[in-house]
């Protein structure tokens, strides 16, 4: 059925308000301002509100705020908690763990002059200089389709319709098709697995001569804890129990203000354990006396999971392609030795915003491929950056957390990340599952309801909702590959890779049923990574759909 | 004929209420807010009416502080033709908001104002009551449909006992309930355009309404825990579990 759609024009088209779609909205009216010219510019956001569905550490480092901002204190950023110490542990056990003695904690995780910060608050804060700027922002509009002439050029998207049933029907009196927008150039800033960048990058063959990318799933929530206990400033981070070399991550324990810490943990999605729970596995470290001791006596506020992109250089693809740019996380641009990604995506979406700028204000037509930013990259300090950083992730995974660990400390301090050795890791994490029945099954601890929860109380906490009645927006290409092979072979690790529960198997009577609790999803993009058949692909629901993280 | 709508910025239904430590109040800060729900019903019923030929201009108002111009924006997305904006931070007494209200109706000399039953963050429901004697107005009050006909309104209401339809005069106040309509998507070129309507600002002092001391709060506190339940087995075990608790 062909339906008629509004259609907008913008000379840049920006999808998603996260750290980079926000600088790269802010940097392209600068630079118009400061050439006395006009660029318009717009940005959608599928979250009902900017901040809605970001979630980060987030120990924050100001140096693309800095350029983009110089004045940002005046301006009254969010950053309230200027980083006082850092402790890095290496957990033996249940009950043990060791503290790294400071010389020994590798260059990059030690944190001066950093922020812990709320990510959300910060792109909170962006969005009104952006706004402030003249650029155009619309929360609860996510991008459906991408708009693809006949000449191969990106020429913006299409928003995703409204009104739509669960059978696919449109709704009587209600039913509104998603608009055009049209631009010159569109910066895709989707972050991580974003499911407009897999196509362009699919379709581009934009990762054709870079190693696969990799994930990592994190878990956090914020408490407010007992004021004797809290130190505002305070950075924890730490490895080992009950994760091991084969199934690694770390956690993380950061004091902000307010008497309140952020925890969490991210677990690298090249896990084999079919049996592994990432959340539960979060659940569990808390009661590991390391986080214990800050979190008894305090209440659980707020719970949310995204998935985090870790192949930085080595997994970097092509940049741009007719018609636009990925920025940030869609593109990759995390820099996993620090666990940060928030400066860097800033910087890459800066680095774009200045091509498109420069080739507007030259009076280009747009269309093109934006060269002048690949190639700024190349002189940048983000190009340094993730180039020194490039063997951490494959270090980790290919020689597993001991070794890796003390060749990223022999490769980050003796040589600052320039030392003559690149290492590759190109299996892709869904590749990396071992059969349920060589694996050892896991018995998690059931949660007492005071520092460990389940995953529904959970999941309310992030005060997700979705329209009931719309399609699914987790499609599978094969509806029997869930019961028919991931059962069998992999006992579906949907079931437990899944931090809110969306996939269930249920087996009511005699055969078992694959069940799909679309309205639950957080859109941390796991699935869309982790499924074995990679069977499983995440669309975009209705706009406003998905969390509404506060202080996240 | 005018309408004056009136929208409240409120919690977002979706976010899970945490009361502040000190009691004082619940969490709004970093908490996503929105247009009271019942409001959005209101707003959406004035646009049908007006789309019917009923109703010639729709007002939207508010009262509150700066951030409340989101709110007006929204209601000016979904079709108002211009907003009017009682600017005043802090905390409103619900009396105090009724006046600056009912003053606005006046000064504007719309016919028919139309507001949700009941805000979704103190669930009082009585605004539009108060605004009703204020001016000494017919008021018809959960309205489930609403027709205009010449110098009345025919409105069916939703009361305990089933459904009510009562005959008012205009000027007259209508407040609106759950199943009145499903409110409309929101258009981002309708977003758009909302950004350049006007918004007029006016105070209390400039309503000539005097905000009066009228209710304190003492304590907010999160409701009691539910306790564990049972699991029964059969009937007569949930009888005798009902006496024991003297439910029957
Ligand atoms: C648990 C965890 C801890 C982290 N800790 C840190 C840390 O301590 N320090 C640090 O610097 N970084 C940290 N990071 C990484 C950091 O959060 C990311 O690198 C950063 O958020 C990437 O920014 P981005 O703008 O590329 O994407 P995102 O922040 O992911 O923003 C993307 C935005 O686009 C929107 N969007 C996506 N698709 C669409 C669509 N189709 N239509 C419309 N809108 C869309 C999303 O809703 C979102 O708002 C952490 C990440 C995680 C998960
Ligand atoms: S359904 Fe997929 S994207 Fe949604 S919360 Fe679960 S794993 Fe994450």
């Amino acid at each position: 059925m062909s339906v008629e759609r509004d259609v907008m024009e913008y000379d840049v088209l920006v999808v998603g308000a996260g750290p980079s779609g926000l600088s790269a909205a802010c940097r392209l009216k600068q630079a118009a301002a400061a050439a006395g010219k006009e660029i318009s510019v717009c940005l959608v956001e599928k979250g009902s509100e900017v901040g809605a569905h970001i979630l980060s550490g987030a120990v924050f480092e100001p140096r693309a705020l800095e350029e983009l901002f110089p004045n940002w204190k005046e301006l009254g950023a969010p950053l309230n908690t200027p980083v006082a110490r850092d402790e890095v542990y290496f957990l033996t056990g249940p009950e043990k763990g060791i503290k790294t003695p400071g010389m020994f904690v590798p260059r990059t995780m030690h944190n001066e002059g950093n922020y812990i910060i709320s990510l959300g608050n910060l792109c909170r804060w962006l969005a009104q200089q952006a706004e402030g700027l003249g650029v155009e922002i619309y929360p609860g509009f996510a991008a459906q389709e991408v708009i693809v002439d006949e000449g191969n050029v990106v020429r913006g998207v299409q928003i995703g319709d409204m009104g739509v049933d669960r059978a696919g029907h449109h709704k009587e009196g209600v039913y509104t098709p998603g608009i055009e927008l049209r631009a010159k150039y569109t910066l895709f800033a989707e972050g991580c697995r974003g499911h407009l960048g897999k196509r362009l990058i699919k379709r581009y063959r934009l990762d054709e001569n870079s190693d696969a990318q990799h994930y990592g799933i994190g878990l956090k929530e914020l408490w407010t804890i007992d004021p004797a206990k809290h130190e505002p400033g305070l950075v924890i981070h730490g490895a080992g129990w009950p994760l091991n070399s084969a199934n690694p991550g770390g956690f993380f324990l950061y004091h902000l203000e307010n008497h309140q810490v952020y925890a969490g943990l991210i677990v690298d999605l090249s896990y084999s354990n079919p049996y592994l729970s990432p959340f539960d596995e979060f659940q569990r470290i808390k009661h590991h006396p390391v986080m214990k001791k800050y979190l008894e006596g305090g209440k659980r506020v707020s719970y949310g999971a995204r998935a985090i992109c870790k192949g930085g250089f080595n997994s970097l693809p092509k940049m741009v392609f007719p018609g636009g740019a990925l920025i940030g996380c869609d593109l990759g641009t995390l820099n996993f030795s620090k666990i940060k990604g928030s400066h860097t995506a800033m910087k890459s979406g800066m680095l774009a915003a200045d091509a498109a700028a420069a080739a507007l204000l030259a009076g280009g037509e747009g269309g093109d491929e934006l060269a002048a930013y690949p190639e700024s990259f190349k002189a940048s300090w983000l190009y340094d950056e993730l180039y020194r950083d490039r063997n951490f992730g494959p270090a980790m995974h290919k020689l597993g957390v001991l070794f890796g660990s003390a060749f990223n400390y022999v490769d980050q301090n003796w040589f600052r990340g320039k030392g003559p050795v690149t290492l590759h890791d190109n299996t892709p994490d869904y590749a990396t599952l071992k059969p349920a029945a060589q694996s050892r099954k896991i018995e998690y601890p059931k949660p007492d309801g005071v520092i460990s929860f389940d995953k529904l109380s959970s999941v309310f906490l992030s005060s997700t909702n979705h329209e009931e009645d719309q399609p699914v927006h987790l499609l599978l290409a094969d509806p029997a590959v869930p019961i028919g092979k991931n059962l069998p072979l992999y006992d579906e690790p949907a079931q437990r890779y899944c931090p809110a529960g969306v996939y269930e198997v249920v087996s009511e009577g005699a055969a078992p049923r694959f069940q799909i609790n679309a309205q639950n999803c957080v859109h941390c993009k796991t699935c869309d990574i982790k499924d074995p058949a990679q069977n499983i692909t995440w669309v975009a629901p209705e706009g406003s759909g998905g969390p509404n993280y506060a202080n996240m | 004929m005018k309408a004056l709508v009136s929208v409240k910025r409120v919690v977002d239904y979706n976010v899970r209420i945490q009361v502040k430590p000190d009691q004082s109040g619940v969490v709004t800060d970093g908490v996503k807010m929105s247009v009271n729900p019942f409001d959005e019903i209101a707003m959406e019923e004035a646009m049908r009416l007006k789309e019917k030929g009923k109703i010639t201009e729709i007002i939207a108002v508010t009262v509150g502080g700066a951030k409340c111009e989101e709110t007006l924006r929204t209601a000016l997305a979904f079709g108002a033709d211009r907003a009017v904006h009682v600017k005043e931070e802090g905390e409103i007494q619900p009396l105090t908001a009724a006046q600056a209200l009912a003053a606005v109706f006046k000064k504007e000399g719309a016919q028919l104002f139309l507001l949700g039953k009941q805000a979704i963050d103190d669930d009082a429901s009585q605004t539009g009551q108060m605004v009703a004697a204020l001016l000494d107005l017919a008021q018809a009050t959960f309205a489930s449909k609403v027709e205009l006909d010449g110098s009345k309104a025919v409105v069916t209401r939703e009361v305990d006992a089933g459904l009510e339809t009562l005959e008012v005069d205009l000027p007259a106040v209508v407040t609106a309930d759950l199943r009145l309509n499903e409110p409309r998507y929101l258009k981002l070129p309708d977003i758009m355009k909302a950004k350049k309507k006007p918004i007029e600002a006016v105070s209390f002092a400039s309503l000539g309404v005097t905000p009066g001391a009228g209710l304190k709060t003492t304590k907010t506190a999160p409701p009691p825990k539910r306790g564990k339940g049972i699991v029964v087995k059969t009937v007569d075990e949930l009888v005798a579990a009902l006496k024991a608790k003297g439910l029957v």
